[in-house]
């Protein structure tokens, strides 16, 4: 597999090495998350020189898949996770994305959306946004939007969102190199993010950050008790019992959890 | 609580409910809309141009390829041209396959014979595990070669989505989900990652449905018995230059009442154990996507074709090994292979099949790949034809000597696509159930279908057509 011609002049090209699935010893993790079929397997085969499955429809990945690459000197592995609409939403293979970005604590979550779409994409990239400001936005399908007459300013989206953009193409790999390094500086936490959130009333600030020290010192190291906050001021059923069960302690551990049933309430009663 | 003194999760969740009711009603409303109009604000600034100009050609297709009018007939032709495609090419190289593998065992027993090795141990190792193994590569490996590189360009241009589209309101009327549809068509590559594949759907009922019934669709693992019975027994009967599309088309009839079946188990079940509605749900239509070749070649080839090919070894491997033994332990004047086929033969006629059948079904339960190799061999371990080169000859061996008729060809294809799934596919159904219920309904309930079609078939067969 030889990389996109353009990339070889590109002094980053030297940095970059594929580790396929020899993830052990790294040292950051960086998660893929999307809208479905916005190309994140695609990616991911692109970053760490992998074949995971791809396949033009919806719902095609339905586990998670970890591969790794190393860049800048600096080893990452790369979890592939399901297509999402939302954080709120039941099905199992959403579950599994869920899961992993509020629970899994990547270094940098890359949100993959599709430049032809990107008003609907937009709404998870926001919702990733409230639990992380560890966030770099790919705007994928570049090609296929250019030929659509489509033009995506990444630098307005990036004024607006808080967090670096940057446009590919990973079919081809092209600008691939560039949404590297922004990652590697998210992920080190050498580039300064101040992502976009959405504000509710004082009064529900405030409830809300009456709540977070309480789950903190009932669940310690939850990486977003915001979110649970919020879901408890909402009243949903399930996060309260995941709370008083003592799954959600038992998600930070392990880091992905099988076997928690958010009920199908979350994402009737969860606000999309 | 590690920490006694840490307030209880109790404590937490009355506090959100005190703090709720102090907050003005509908305060999150405001916040979604509030997010509704910042994406609408920051969309607008980011992008210029619209959707329209290259997009109306994707559309126009599809205008087409979903109509109620053009729909299901485009897809039943395209379907019924991948098969014919599959069934003309791989007729040849599947005889040259097993031509030379077979000429390879003759040469490597003779090669044996010649060392002054013991008859066992040539007949174990030759004509037991090798013939296995050929007979597995020269049945599978073209039919595969060729069907998942069509069924992957499919894919890969987008065409799944549109399937699951136009098959939507029959599922739905089933009590069924629409994106069943999707996980179907997995279960045609195989029928566990047909059942992984029900983690789209995110009703627990519908996904229950789904995983239950993925079975009736063929996995290419039972595709080649499939296409074998449609090119030897149904084709042979017709006049040659029509043969292939009479083969390609008892598949595709085959393939239409597994998904009949699909449809009515799950409206049975949508009716009694699975009681429910079937949910809305929005299925995105990607836009079509020209397929890169090596991308296709990769997956179909490396994913699938040797993927499958690897595990069908695996299991082949064994079962030539059992059958030899079967075929070679003689108690009181008779091999075992022949005492357990005459024990099975009441209930194998009954269902319009024979002992030998059933006998290499049971010894194809880890992998239904194995089914035909498996069955062949239990007939030549009986003495009858120590090696066949050709399909006529296997029409010969099956017909002249072992009594087979059509209806034998047509309940063995139904019996095939009905009976219960591999041991990895009930494995994996426990694994994304958690139940041992699920698992064992998911395997006895198909079981029982194909027992109660085949007897019913055979019975009407004997009495009004006189077989």
């Amino acid at each position: 597999m030889t990389m996109h011609s353009n990339c070889e002049t590109c002094p980053a090209h030297t940095e970059m090495a594929r580790l396929g699935a020899a993830v052990g010893g790294f040292d950051r993790v960086v998660a893929l998350a999307g809208n479905p079929n916005t190309g994140k397997s695609t990616l991911f085969n692109a970053l760490t020189g992998l074949r995971q499955h791809t396949g033009n429809w919806p719902g095609k990945t339905v586990t998670r898949a970890e591969g790794g690459f190393q860049f800048g000197g600096v080893k990452y592995k790369l979890v592939d996770l399901p297509g999402t609409y939302s954080l709120l939403s039941a099905s199992q293979d959403e579950e599994v994305a869920r899961n992993f970005l509020l629970f899994g604590k990547p270094d940098c979550t890359v949100v993959v959306v599709d430049a032809s779409a990107l008003e609907r994409n937009l709404y998870l990239v926001l919702q990733v946004l409230e639990i992380t400001d560890r966030v770099v936005v790919a705007v994928n399908l570049m090609d296929e939007a250019r030929r659509r007459g489509i033009e995506v300013d990444t630098r307005s989206l990036a004024r607006d969102l808080g967090v670096p953009v940057v446009p590919i193409v990973a079919r081809t790999s092209e600008n691939v190199m560039a949404l590297l390094s922004e990652t590697a500086g998210v992920a080190s936490g050498e580039t300064a993010t101040s992502p976009l959130r959405s504000k509710g009333t004082p009064e529900f600030e405030r409830a809300v950050s009456r709540l977070v020290p309480l789950i903190e010192s009932s669940a310690p190291g939850l990486p977003n008790a915001r979110w649970i906050a919020i879901r408890l001021l909402d009243g949903d059923a399930a996060v309260e019992e995941a709370l008083a069960s003592g799954k959600l302690g038992e998600l930070v551990a392990r880091q992905q959890a099988p076997d928690l049933r958010f009920s199908r309430k979350i994402a009737l009663q969860g606000a999309q | 609580m590690s920490d006694p003194a840490a307030i209880s999760p109790a404590d937490i969740v009355r506090e959100a409910a005190n703090l709720r009711r102090s907050l003005e009603a509908g305060f999150r409303e405001e916040v979604v809309a509030s997010l509704y109009t910042e994406v609408e604000r920051i969309t607008r600034r980011a992008v210029r141009g619209t959707v329209g100009q290259t997009l109306e050609l994707d559309q126009r297709i599809d205008r087409i390829v979903t109509s109620r009018a053009f729909g299901l007939p485009l897809m039943l032709g395209m379907l019924a041209v991948v098969f014919w495609l599959t069934i003309v090419g791989a007729n040849v190289p599947s005889q040259m396959l097993a031509q030379a593998l077979f000429w390879v065992e003759d040469l490597a027993a003779g090669v044996f014979d010649a060392w002054g090795s013991p008859w066992w141990l040539t007949g174990f190792l030759w004509h037991g595990v090798f013939r296995g193994l050929a007979w597995v590569v020269s049945v599978m490996l073209p039919p595969m070669a060729i069907f998942f590189p069509l069924f992957t360009i499919l894919e890969d241009l987008g065409y799944l989505p549109r399937v699951a589209f136009n098959l939507d309101f029959l599922f739905k009327k089933a009590g069924a989900h629409g994106k069943q549809a999707l996980t179907m068509a997995m279960g045609f590559g195989c029928n566990a990652a047909g059942v992984i594949a029900t983690r789209v759907i995110d009703s627990p009922r519908e996904r229950l449905v789904a995983i239950l019934t993925n079975n009736f669709v063929p996995c290419n693992g039972r595709f080649p018995t499939l296409i074998m019975l449609a090119t030897v027994f149904v084709a042979a009967a017709f006049p040659p230059a029509i043969a292939s599309l009479v083969a390609a088309g008892s598949v595709v009839a085959i393939v239409l009442l597994g998904v009949a079946f699909t449809l009515v188990v799950s409206w049975a079940l949508s009716r009694t154990i699975l009681k429910g509605e079937a949910s809305a749900f929005t299925l995105e239509l990607p836009p079509y996507r020209r397929p890169g070749v090596m991308r296709i070649l990769y997956t179909s080839l490396i994913d699938r074709t040797l993927f499958v090919l690897w595990r069908a070894m695996w299991t082949a491997a064994p079962a030539g090994a059992v059958i030899w033994l079967l075929g070679n332990i003689v108690v009181g004047g008779e091999s075992l292979a022949t005492r357990i086929s005459a024990a099975l033969n009441p209930l194998g006629w009954a269902m319009g099949l024979d002992g030998v059948i059933l006998l290499a079904y049971i010894i194809a339960i880890p992998a239904n790949e194995i089914v035909v190799p498996t069955m062949l061999m239990v007939y030549m371990a009986q003495g009858m034809m120590t090696d066949l080169q050709s399909f006529d000859q296997l029409r010969t061996l099956l017909v002249d000597q072992h009594g087979w008729t059509m209806l034998t060809a047509v309940n063995l294809m139904l019996f095939s696509l009905l009976h219960n799934p591999c041991a990895t596919t009930v494995i994996t159904i426990y694994k994304e159930t958690l139940s041992v219920k699920w698992a064992t309904i998911g395997a006895l309930m198909p079981l029982t279908i194909a027992f109660a079609v085949t007897f019913f078939t055979a019975a009407v067969a004997r009495l009004f057509l006189g077989f």
